[in-house]
């Protein structure tokens, strides 16, 4: 395995009863780096992000076989704890979904998930998480508020930094700004490109212009199947196939 | 729109309106009878004493017996019933989730016994208490009052519990709760308001049933002083009053009617507010 692959999937199908919706996936997910999963609505993106953290356990409807291997651990036959692996990934859905409690207990709950107890310590962390993800300066007064009054750009940016929270080393998200304001949106790009130092990013988008400005790896994705995926200059730069061209001239999507 | 669009539009409109008011009107007659008969006859000495001889025949004395038992019955009853509900709920919604047939399978079962009419449940806790040879009692009332609104309280509570949305699950797994921690972390919180409702809907049938403490909480004059004897409730209260020959009696039964009503107004009052006060927090999507 390549040292700097940090998530390696290979032969993954997903089933949804008769309904083939992913078929055949190989992909490799470089470590520190920004991936994106590029294609069209209804294309199985997200299913695949689903994939990655088991969310799609919560589906019974989905029959899931292949492999995911993260540093060379297939998680879709890990025998240790699921709640475990799951804390490796942070998850950004495409709205938010703050915790029903407050501004501080959001980011609290996710630090004592991954055992942090000392009541100093999860202050010091809620007030490095909330600047991580450039929300800090906005609520330091209204932490004890219920998350539910933010606005929503602020809230997805409570999510990344619940997210950052549980200590992953990737992050996965699907679609984080489709329903932001354009500024909010700017924040959250801005951040991933700043967070990318630390983690493996795998970010869903079917925004061309945001895939060209954040990615560094594309894969392209049609009706459940890779077509196309290299850096972001080989992809949008000089597409070999058919269909990523048409998708990159804006003829579908 | 055409003209027919607009006719349907009137009409429907005009039904909708119609029977809000119908209802509404249907209420206001029936709270109005009771207050109108019930506060001539409410007095301070009806809520403070107990029966005295000859009580049902117009002789002094009060209520205090069937106010008491009540409560005692119903706050017995839907705590118990929360105690059991709550976990069944949370497992259908939290645990059962890849399990979507046996879930169908048990929301039709609980449908099913929520329909049978209490006087049942009554001779079925009858015929328990037979079998382990224990009298009229507060504890038997309990205990079928119990059984009674248990269907109640737990698919009130499931339905509410369907509404968390799968991406504030989904987005709470991903952080490596478990299971218990979605359960009692995630949605109770999330339907806080609405499991009160639940307690509050339970409690109100609970209180409001006569025909389950018939036989198994008996009834008796002396205010209930122990779980392993009678106790008088105010449904049966109201009809032993009703029942009787005098006018004065009958006058009674709406002023204890008045005082069942009180009693379930002030516990929804409370457990509003209470459900208020984790509103806030409640996410809307």
């Amino acid at each position: 395995m390549d040292q700097n692959t940090k998530i390696e999937i290979r032969d993954l199908n997903v089933f949804a009863g008769k309904t083939q919706i992913l078929k055949n996936i190989n992909i490799d997910i470089p470590k520190n780096k920004i991936t994106v999963i590029l294609g069209p609505s209804g294309c199985g993106k997200t299913t695949l992000l689903k994939c990655l953290n088991r969310l799609t356990d919560l589906y019974p409807e989905l029959k899931v076989s292949g492999q995911i291997l993260i540093d060379g651990n297939n998680i879709l036959e890990a025998k240790e704890d699921i709640y475990k692996l799951r804390q490796q990934m942070g998850l950004l859905s495409q709205r938010p979904y703050p915790l029903p409690m407050t501004i501080y207990n959001n980011i609290a709950y996710a630090l004592k998930l991954r055992g942090i107890k000392n009541r100093r310590e999860i202050h010091k962390l809620v007030m490095h998480y909330l600047q991580q993800a450039s929300l800090w300066e906005e609520i330091r007064t209204r932490l004890r508020e219920p998350a539910s009054r933010l606005s929503i750009g602020q809230q997805q940016r409570l999510c990344l930094a619940r997210g950052l929270a549980v200590n992953p080393e990737i992050i996965l998200a699907d679609e984080p700004t489709s329903a932001l304001d354009p500024i909010s949106s700017q924040f959250i790009e801005e951040t991933f490109g700043s967070l990318k130092n630390d983690y493996t990013i795998v970010l869903v988008t079917h925004v061309l212009r945001q895939a060209k400005r954040i990615a560094d790896n594309v894969v392209f994705m049609y009706l459940g199947e890779v077509i196309e995926q290299g850096s972001v200059e080989e992809v949008f730069g000089n597409p070999k196939m058919e269909k990523t061209k048409l998708y990159l001239g804006g003829t579908f999507n | 729109m055409t003209r027919s669009q607009k006719i349907e539009e009137k009409f429907f409109k005009l039904l909708m309106i119609v029977a809000t008011y119908f209802i509404l009107i249907i209420l206001a007659i029936i709270i109005y009878s009771i207050f109108e008969k019930g506060l001539k006859s409410i007095s301070w000495e009806m809520l403070t004493q107990v029966p005295q001889g000859g009580y049902y025949y117009g002789k002094g004395g009060g209520i205090l017996n069937a106010i008491l038992g009540s409560l005692a019955l119903a706050f017995g009853a839907t705590l118990l019933a929360f105690v059991i509900g709550m976990p069944v709920a949370l497992y259908l919604n939290v645990f059962l989730i890849r399990h979507k047939r046996v879930i169908s399978i048990i929301r039709f079962l609980l449908d099913l016994v929520w329909g049978i009419p209490s006087i049942v449940y009554g001779a079925f806790g009858f015929s328990l208490m037979i079998f382990f040879g224990l009298q009229t009692s507060l504890l038997a009332g309990i205990l079928t009052v119990t059984l009674f609104i248990l269907p109640i309280m737990i698919r009130s509570m499931d339905e509410i519990l369907c509404t968390v949305p799968i991406g504030l699950q989904e987005a709470a797994y991903s952080l490596g709760s478990n299971k218990s921690e979605i359960a009692f972390k995630i949605f109770t919180r999330q339907s806080f308001s609405g499991i009160i409702t639940a307690v509050l809907l339970s409690f109100g049938r609970g209180i409001g049933d006569a025909a389950a403490v018939l036989f198994t909480a008996g009834y008796t004059d002396h205010v209930p002083n122990g779980l392993l004897e009678p106790v008088a409730t105010l449904p049966l209260s109201i009809f032993f009053q009703l029942s009787s020959p005098v006018a004065e009696v009958q006058n009674r039964a709406y002023a204890s009617a008045l005082v069942l009503t009180l009693i379930i107004l002030i516990v929804s009052l409370f457990s509003r507010g209470l459900g208020k006060r984790y509103h806030k927090t409640k996410i809307n999507f």
